[in-house]
This record gives structure tokens, C-alpha cells and sequence, in this order.
């Protein structure tokens, strides 16, 4: 055995404490064998074994598809979860970190409730998917082959659609698009900008991860300034021709509790970055110049999937087959959340994503088990805070429509707030503490 | 009846439904009451099981779900949210989703 098969099972082993005596009596035989035989254990014993799953990504679309594959396919499944952080940290309140009303502590959550389920969570970063041999490679681990292999990659970032935008540039401007480090170092800069100080934003061009997520930032650090750094403002460069979610409502906070804070200019995409001076350059050709500079590049899919040759809408994003989010590039190989070419009017969301988990964690256990894959129905809920307290949303219901092969959004369904409320502001939280227990808590 | 046979006999059954419906799907998993409820999830807690501000839907009598999704549906109830996202589905979605619902313990 290798040290690396070592690693794993030593892992695996340890996941599976109760078990440890029955894995080492019938040796370390790997990782597979170890996994095989603890899914065996305490469960019916008749349990036909349907498979072997990966899961690529434990954020809101990898962490529910795993959660409900166990949940639902019981010990006919096993699962594995690769993630390469130690912990989930979520995007979705993370504004509120750069706004200064939460700590990143308060997004974070532990692996601990899915490894308690019977899941057999591994920290290692997945480096290639071979699609064809379904198996995949590590940088700590040997190769893993799998019956279906679910991705939920993320997003990555297209740095070089922005001039000056290199590895030396990424260590001081922040995007704060993935929740964690970034989100600390923008707040820090926040916080060590004088009063009268200059934050400067850019909105790439959409489709990108969250499409209120920029709006609502510009809401969080207008109220940072307004209530402690009141000559200060931000120059909002959006790429985009408008505000390109929950448009009045934001028009109104801009307008309304944050007037004369908010400068938004619309048709601004920035192509050029100067990060020792904190100077950016439009496509128009204006500069402006700042004490806080927040960029947020393009994005695609995640790097796993496109190396792994899955994104095949325009090498940007994955299409998939919306009853199961199987890739249509590759069968076997299912891709869930921001990766994907998104259905229309359907958001890159965090809410999205584990309706996406779900869709594919029932596909996945019905194509293994030979049954018929049915339509199904997914809805979308995207809470935005204006301030620390009042928040507004958008909704929507998403049908699958046989016809066209694509999730179509429901006429007269879904809608948005009227007006931003501390109402909505606690179901705001609530929506997080139930959505982040739907993905991490041990299964009842 | 012997009361101690019964009491194993419902601690079998609970033990099977613990274990979940995993190993027991007849028809597809897709489609299913289960899939449907898991819309309500991400807000309403794994299998209507809520907490903080958002209300419990996990062993609410199947009428009340469905007579409370069709009001919202129609505008009888009026809510933040709900009766906008109850637009979406149909009626027999509605009872599907209620039907598993009301089967959840608390």
C-alpha cells in the first residue's frame, strides 16, 4: 500500500470510529473496501448496493446532493465528499461581513453532521476528472474511479479579462466573491479607510454567481459609511446597462436611505487595474481612483469543470440534462450549481444550487436503480439586506418542461417585496439557519 | 395482544422509517412526494423540520397544507413570500408534497 492509500483509508477509518475494530479485521483493503463494508453495517441487511458516488464540492449544491443521496438512498449509496477547505463558509450573508454586522464565524459550518450520516467527507483538492474512466485525481490521494461522480465546483474567476489583474494584484484587491479571507481583508480595508475615503466597485457583465449579490454590497458598505465614515463614498462601476436584480427596490435604497453615498454608473466595464495607485480604467476610457478598491472579475465554471472539457457552453459554463443535471458533454458525470449554463431566467444562487443537489441526488439513485428519472420542480428564494436588519426578495418556481428539455419559470409565480422590512429581515435569517441544517445536519 | 410484542412491533417499524426510505422505493425517488417536499426545505428545514422565524410544516394535519398552499395559490392568504412561490404548483403537486409532509415527525 502507498503512503497516499494510507492517508485515505486512515481517513476513511477514522470517519467510521464505531467501525474501526471490523476495518481492521478485515485489513486496510483500501479505501473502497473500507467504505463498502461500513455502509454494509446497521442497515438492512438485505439493502441491494446501488453504487459509488462522488461528490465534487460541499457548498450549497455538493453538500445537499450528498446529504440527500444518504438520506435518500440509505445504505444502498456510498458517498464521498471532497472539499478542499476544512469547513463550509457561506457566500450568501457574507455582505453582511463586509458591511460590518456579522463575523465570518457566523457563516461557518463544520462537516461534522455529514460525516455523523454516514458520509465519508475527505479534505483533498480534486486536480483532474476524467470523464470517460469516471475517476478522479487528487493532490494528497491516489486515483479514485466512481459509478457517477456529481461536480459542484463553483465558480472560478477570468482574471485576465481585466489588464493588470495578476497573482501580485490579487494579494491587495479584493473581489470577496467566495466567502473566507477576502471577505475579512475587504472589511479590514473598510475599516482602516479614513473618513472621506473612496470605494470603488465593479459588476462584471452577468451572468455571474448571485445577481443581486453586487446591489446588496453596495447597500451594506453605504450603510458602513453612512453610519460611521459619513464624508465617504462608492463609485459603483457595473458593467451591466441597469441594476440587473430586484432593479426598484435597489433604486430605491440608492435613492432613498443612501442619496448623495452611492454614485452607480451603469455601462462601466472595467478593463484595466492599477493596483499599486488603486486605479481602474473603464472600457470607455474613464479612470477612477480609490482608497477601497473591490473588483469583481468575470466568472465561468469552476476549473475542474472546464479542464475536465464539461463546459461546453461557449468553454464557459456546463450544460446539463435538467431531469437529472447529467452533463450533456459526458454521461455519468452529473454538474450542479453556478457551473452551469443556467435554464432560463433560472440565478446563479445558493438556494439554486441545492434545488439542483436534490434534483440530481433522486436522478442519480433512480438511474442506478434502473427506475425512470422524473420532471422535477425547483423554486428559488434570494434574500437581500439593505441595512443590517431590513431585506427584500425575489422568487421564482422553475417547472421542467418535456417539450422544450429545459426548466421553465412558472407565469404568475414568484415575485418580489414591495418594500425592504425587518419581517423579511428575520426570515432572512431563518432561510440560512434552515438551508445550511438542510445541508450539514446529521440525518434524522 | 401480547402489549410486549406490540411494542416491538412498532419499534420495528420505527426502526425501518429511521433508516429512511432508502432501501424501499418502489417507484422512482424523482418525482415523489419526498422531491417535491425538499422545495420546501431550504427554507422550511429537512422534511418541514423549521427553525427560528419560519414556520413548521413537518406533522401539520395534510388538509391544513394543502387548504393553506391553495389559499395562498388563489390569494385568500397573503404572506411576504408564500403566495408567490404557491403560484408554481399544481394542485396535485400540492398534494403530494402535503401528503409527505404531514407523514414527517416533528
Amino acid at each position: 500500500m502507498t503512503k497516499n492509500e494510507n492517508v485515505y483509508a486512515e481517513e476513511a477509518e477514522t470517519q467510521f470510529v464505531s467501525r474501526r475494530r471490523f476495518a481492521k479485521a478485515i485489513g486496510v483493503a483500501g479505501a473502497a473496501g473500507v467504505l463498502a463494508s461500513c455502509a454494509g453495517m446497521g442497515d438492512a441487511a438485505s439493502t441491494k448496493k446501488l453504487g459509488r458516488v462522488a461528490v465534487v464540492g460541499a457548498g450549497y449544491g455538493g453538500a445537499t446532493a450528498a446529504r440527500y443521496l444518504k438520506m435518500w438512498g440509505g445504505a444502498s449509496v456510498d458517498v464521498v465528499l471532497y472539499d478542499r477547505a476544512p469547513q463550509f463558509i457561506s457566500c450568501p450573508l457574507s455582505n453582511l461581513v463586509v458591511g460590518g454586522s456579522r463575523k465570518i464565524a457566523d457563516l461557518t459550518v463544520s462537516y461534522q453532521g455529514l460525516k455523523d450520516s454516514g458520509i465519508l467527507v475527505l479534505q483533498d483538492e480534486v486536480t483532474a476528472l476524467d470523464p470517460a474512466k469516471r475517476r478522479l485525481s487528487f493532490k494528497k490521494f491516489q486515483d479514485q474511479t466512481f459509478d457517477r461522480i456529481i461536480v459542484s465546483p463553483g465558480i472560478d474567476f477570468m482574471f485576465d479579462q481585466i489588464q493588470g489583474f495578476g497573482a501580485e494584484a490579487q494579494k491587495t484587491v479584493m473581489h470577496a466573491w467566495k466567502a473566507g479571507e477576502q471577505t475579512m481583508t475587504l472589511r479590514q480595508q473598510l475599516e482602516a479607510m479614513p473618513n472621506g475615503g473612496v470605494v470603488v466597485m465593479s459588476i462584471p457583465m452577468a451572468p455571474y454567481r448571485c445577481p443581486p449579490g453586487p446591489y446588496e454590497r453596495v447597500c451594506q458598505i453605504a450603510h458602513y459609511i453612512k453610519t460611521a465614515k459619513p464624508k465617504s463614498k462608492i463609485i459603483v462601476l457595473d458593467a451591466n446597462a441597469e441594476i440587473i436584480s430586484k432593479k426598484g427596490l435597489f433604486t430605491k435604497a440608492f435613492e432613498g436611505p443612501y442619496k448623495g453615498l452611492i454614485e452607480y454608473r451603469p455601462n462601466s466595464r472595467v478593463t484595466e487595474l492599477d493596483a499599486a495607485s488603486k486605479t481602474v480604467t473603464t472600457e470607455l476610457g474613464d479612470r477612477v481612483k480609490a482608497d477601497v478598491l473591490n473588483v469583481i472579475p468575470p466568472q465561468r465554471a469552476g476549473d475542474l469543470v472546464v479542464k475536465a472539457g464539461l463546459a461546453n457552453a461557449n468553454n464557459r459554463w456546463a450544460n446539463v440534462d435538467w431531469l437529472s443535471m447529467e452533463s450533456t458533454a459526458a454521461k455519468g458525470i452529473h454538474v450542479l450549481g453556478d457551473a452551469t449554463f443556467p435554464a432560463p431566467t433560472m440565478p446563479k444562487s445558493g438556494h439554486m444550487a441545492n434545488q439542483h443537489g436534490k434534483t440530481a441526488a433522486a436522478a442519480v439513485l433512480d438511474l442506478m436503480a434502473g427506475r425512470e428519472v422524473k420532471p422535477s420542480t425547483m423554486a428559488n428564494t434570494c434574500y437581500s439586506f439593505i441595512d443590517d436588519r431590513d431585506v427584500v426578495h425575489v422568487a421564482s418556481v422553475h417547472q421542467y418542461d418535456a417539450a422544450q428539455k429545459t426548466m421553465i419559470p412558472v407565469k404568475g409565480a414568484g415575485g418580489l417585496s414591495t418594500e425592504p422590512t425587518a419581517l423579511e429581515g428575520s426570515y432572512a435569517n431563518a432561510w440560512a439557519q434552515n438551508i445550511w441544517r438542510d445541508m450539514f445536519d446529521k440525518i434524522a | 395482544m401480547n402489549k410486549r410484542w406490540l411494542s416491538r412491533a412498532v419499534g420495528a417499524v420505527g426502526l425501518v422509517m429511521a433508516i429512511g426510505p432508502g432501501a424501499v422505493w418502489a417507484s422512482s425517488v424523482s418525482g415523489s412526494g419526498a422531491a417535491l417536499a425538499a422545495n420546501c426545505a431550504n427554507c422550511h428545514g429537512t422534511a418541514g423540520r423549521a427553525m427560528g422565524a419560519m414556520p413548521a410544516l413537518a406533522g401539520q394535519p395534510k388538509s391544513y397544507l394543502v387548504e393553506q398552499m391553495k389559499a395562498f395559490k388563489e390569494g385568500r392568504r397573503s404572506g411576504t413570500i408564500m403566495h408567490q412561490l404557491a403560484k408554481g404548483y399544481t394542485d396535485e403537486q400540492i398534494e403530494a408534497m402535503s401528503a409527505y409532509l404531514s407523514e414527517q415527525k416533528r
